[in-house]
């Protein structure tokens, strides 16, 4: 069955607090869920207060900080720190978002800084992506065509061009993926928003010769129709993208083709 | 066939293929969609009725299932409701239970005893409907 408790090593126990320091005035407490491999200790959240009139407008911001100055042990996954990379997809104040997004005035009392969801946790808020990464890969996320490749350019026309937007801005930081009830429950095989979202990509491409083969391989009980649109995903994607659309779209497809 | 992360040396890629596609899916979500747009005239007016014949006599509910209508109706709303359960109570199975045998037996379970439930439904109209 599901488990819908956590198992005795993994419950969240509470942890240190770093206090912040003389004078400041305009204080903010993260807890933050720290997990160590090495340690045979079981998870805790630390509280670090942050002077916010010494700090970055972003919730990545405030954990490079402690990071730097206050606790150089917090382990987190950070690159572009501009939202284009989804390095560091995390749960803020109970959603999953990107921190170098998350405006920390947008989050009220002391925030909450998570791993993503559901997923193994390497080390503190780093979760192990290696099944979504594969999942990516097993859709074959490249053009796929029978004729040989064009001297130059592959053409579009303006409005088939339009038909990947949306879908080509999906930066892969699984947040919907991490957010989605099916996924937690049966996160081998339902193949989550994210990497439907990204295979309509290739199904939506004028250029692809493979629509066909990419249907056949998500027609599946479980890579596919896990999907009940619970809708978390779209609620929760960092960059306004919608993969409940685009995995009710290959649903349309789907039936069009019966 | 899936064996816990950690406990065998399978790539990640051939995991997640795994069997590979079972090439089936969309007639079963299909079927809850029609059944469900079909459900929703036929329960309507099942409630409707039962609510107009609320506290009529016996002959009168007999009378009215035997209208040719009625009767017709009551047999596809019968078969309507069970399939739509049938397939739904799979997907929550599919969805929550994780053990391959058990999965299998009550999927099995569910088909067979709203089958059955559907053939006495339809039974019993019938025999309202056509008997003496």
């Amino acid at each position: 069955m599901a488990e819908f408790t956590l198992p005795k090593n993994s419950r969240v126990e509470k942890g240190k607090t770093f206090k912040a320091p003389d004078g400041a005035t305009n204080v903010r407490t993260f807890q933050v869920y720290r997990w160590d491999p090495d340690s045979a200790n079981n998870p805790r959240i630390d509280s670090y207060e942050v002077d916010l009139d010494a700090c970055g407008p972003m919730v990545l911001d405030a954990l490079i900080k402690i990071k730097n100055e206050v606790d150089s042990t917090l382990t987190f996954r950070r690159s572009c720190r501009e939202g284009v990379c989804g390095s560091c997809a995390m749960n803020v104040d109970g959603t999953n978002t990107l921190s170098c997004t998350k405006p920390i005035e947008d989050i009220k009392g002391a925030a909450n800084v998570y791993p993503l969801p559901h997923l193994p946790v390497v080390k503190d808020l780093v979760p192990d992506l290696s099944i979504p990464y594969a999942q990516y890969a097993a859709i074959e996320p490249w053009l796929k065509t029978e004729n040989p490749a064009p001297t130059g350019e592959r053409l579009q026309s303006p409005e088939e061009r339009k038909q990947l937007d949306g879908l080509w801005e999906c930066i892969l930081c699984f947040c919907c993926t991490t957010s989605c009830p099916s996924y937690w429950w049966n996160g081998e095989r339902f193949l989550g928003p994210a990497v439907l979202l990204q295979s309509y990509r290739w199904i939506a491409d004028s250029r692809d010769e493979h629509t066909g083969e990419r249907l056949d391989a998500l027609e599946d009980p479980f890579r596919l129709y896990r999907c009940h649109t619970i809708m978390n995903c779209t609620d929760t994607c960092p960059k306004s993208l919608n993969p409940a659309k685009a995995i009710g779209e290959i649903k349309k497809l789907m039936v069009e083709r019966k | 066939m899936s064996s816990p992360a950690g406990s065998s040396f399978r790539t990640r890629l051939g995991r997640v293929r795994g069997l590979g596609s079972a090439k089936e899916g969309t007639a079963h979500w299909w079927g809850q969609r029609l059944s469900s747009l079909a459900l929703v005239p036929l329960v309507l007016w099942f409630a409707i009725s039962l609510v107009a014949l609320a506290g009529a006599p016996h002959a009168v509910v007999v009378a009215w299932i035997r209208g040719t209508v009625t009767t017709v109706l009551l047999v596809v709303l019968i078969a309507a409701v069970f399939y739509h359960l049938a397939l739904g109570l799979q997907v929550v199975v599919e969805d929550y239970v994780h053990t391959e045998w058990r999965k299998l037996a009550v999927v099995i379970a569910i088909k067979f005893a709203s089958g059955l439930a559907a053939l006495i439904g339809i039974f019993a109209v019938l025999r309202i409907a056509f008997g003496a």
